[in-house]
């Protein structure tokens, strides 16, 4: 078999970015867990720690660009390197959700506001196990698996819906919380998004075994704001 | 962004179930494809594959081997090459090759000596083919001062595109190139890129190319070419050379490109 060297540095960057897989996934689960804590010393810790996902994220990006342009990949290696410098960038992203709910934790401080904790963290939970899934499917290239995932992101939004639902209940009948109900806003926003990302990597893993670009029913496009 | 996908080119060159045998060894097997108009076609495969062979057959080169012998047809325009005259298809279909290969003459007769052989004799005439013929080549602006000193004098990349130029002074409406650029730097292979981007306008281009990244920039349709356990060469896959090097249909192709054989 040629190309051994190539095919040994694309698995470094495979492992790496199972890495950082990983990494979000525990900032993710960290983030909502000091959430319902109102442990403000973790998330103080999550925030700091999201430069190490970063730094990663740097990492992974320059490995593939340096393959790039050293080894001219082509076809399936080309897709590959390709999808793996988009993935890089989503998990970098909810990297950065993750901290931004630890944000949120440090804002809302010891606020007395009801909190629909157990959708949060089912949420959280949910999102962190398709995101888990997702990237073990990316790696083997497992298609029937990437084309599974994406469903149960309609599992995560309707508990998005629920959430909002109920935040905006609040937010009605008790105006004088609607500062800090925000905020709770932008958690479970945050974790509806993530799952998006999460269908946002299914997708590439049929593009890299297929060469099709599909757009994947998660839901609708990103609306930030 | 410009889509040109629903632009479906004319075919310039229909081959249809042609053999090609040197001797008993069968060094073609059943190659279909059609040719398309005023694009660039790249084939690429294994050595020993018969790409050059094949681009060989469409003027007719292959018939200089006595041992040769062929079935099939290749289809120029409406016409059945085997039913020209050799020196008027090959007038018709210019031809490139690995090395260049100026005569040992001044650039001026380099480029004159094809109109010549057809018998043009008018010198001016002569001088504006010359200089039509080098300025399509993207050399005229280097040698306009020289055209009295020896095509040998040039550089490897300047001799290459001399030579572009003498096929082009024939007025050819193909041309093959074997492998133009590999004998060139990197910076001389980029110019007769550009030049061959160029002359697709007015002319049909078939390449051979052994450089994977030159096919993927220079061409517009790929063919890919292998051997089969006979050793005869065989037409695997073909298509546009952005799905090709994207997302090859067959699995030996992707193997091919992305360098796990050949």
């Amino acid at each position: 078999m040629a190309r051994e060297l190539f095919e040994r540095k694309i698995k470094q960057i495979q492992d790496e970015i199972l890495l950082l897989g990983s990494m979000v996934e525990q900032a993710t689960l960290d983030s909502v867990t000091s959430f319902k804590d109102r442990d403000i010393q973790t998330a103080k810790a999550l925030i700091e720690d999201d430069q190490n996902i970063n730094d990663k994220r740097f990492a992974i990006e320059n490995a593939i660009l340096i393959l790039l342009a050293t080894q001219q990949p082509l076809a399936h290696d080309l897709r590959l390197l390709a999808a793996m410098l988009l993935v890089a960038n989503e998990l970098e992203r909810m990297g950065d959700y993750a901290k931004g709910i630890a944000n949120n934790t440090i804002r809302l401080g010891i606020s007395d506001l009801p909190i629909p904790y157990r959708d949060i963290e089912k949420m959280g939970e949910l999102a962190v196990s398709m995101l888990h899934r997702s990237l073990s499917a990316f790696i083997s290239e497992d298609i029937s698996q990437a084309l599974a995932i994406p469903h149960e992101d309609d599992e995560v939004d309707a508990l998005f819906n629920k959430c909002y639902r109920t935040i905006v209940n609040g937010m009605i009948a008790n105006p004088a919380t609607i500062d800090d109900a925000s905020l709770l806003l932008w958690v479970v926003h945050n974790l509806e998004r993530l799952a998006d990302r999460v269908v946002n990597i299914c997708e590439r893993t049929v593009f890299i075994k297929s060469g099709e670009m599909m757009e994947m029913d998660g839901s609708e496009d990103e609306v930030e704001g | 962004m410009i889509d040109n996908n629903h632009v479906i080119p004319q075919t310039k060159i229909r081959v249809e179930n042609f053999n090609l045998f040197y001797g008993k060894f069968q060094a073609l097997d059943k190659i279909t494809i059609d040719i398309p108009s005023n694009q660039i076609t790249a084939i690429i495969g294994p050595s020993g594959c018969g790409k050059s062979t094949f681009i060989r057959s469409f003027n007719r080169m292959n018939e200089l081997i006595p041992s040769v012998r062929t079935e099939g047809k290749i289809i120029l325009d409406s016409k059945d090459i085997f039913e020209i005259d050799p020196v008027e298809l090959r007038k018709q279909v210019g031809m490139v090759f690995q090395r260049p290969n100026p005569f040992p003459k001044t650039i001026f007769e380099n480029i004159a000596f094809g109109p010549r052989a057809h018998g043009i004799r008018d010198h001016r005439i002569l001088e504006e083919i010359v200089e039509k013929s080098l300025r399509q080549a993207a050399l005229w602006d280097e040698v306009k001062d020289t055209l009295n000193k020896s095509g040998l004098a040039l550089s490897g990349g300047q001799q290459q595109r001399l030579c572009i130029a003498r096929a082009l002074a024939v007025e050819p409406e193909v041309i093959l190139m074997d492998e133009p650029a590999s004998a060139l730097d990197p910076i001389a292979t980029l110019k007769i890129e550009e030049l061959i981007e160029q002359l697709k306008e007015k002319y049909t281009i078939v390449i051979v190319t052994h450089n994977m990244q030159q096919a993927a920039r220079a061409s517009d349709f790929t063919l890919f070419f292998n051997m089969a356990e006979s050793r005869a060469g065989y037409l695997v896959e073909s298509g546009k050379t952005t799905d090709i090097f994207t997302n090859p249909k067959n699995e030996l192709t992707e193997q091919y490109i992305s360098g796990r054989f050949g």
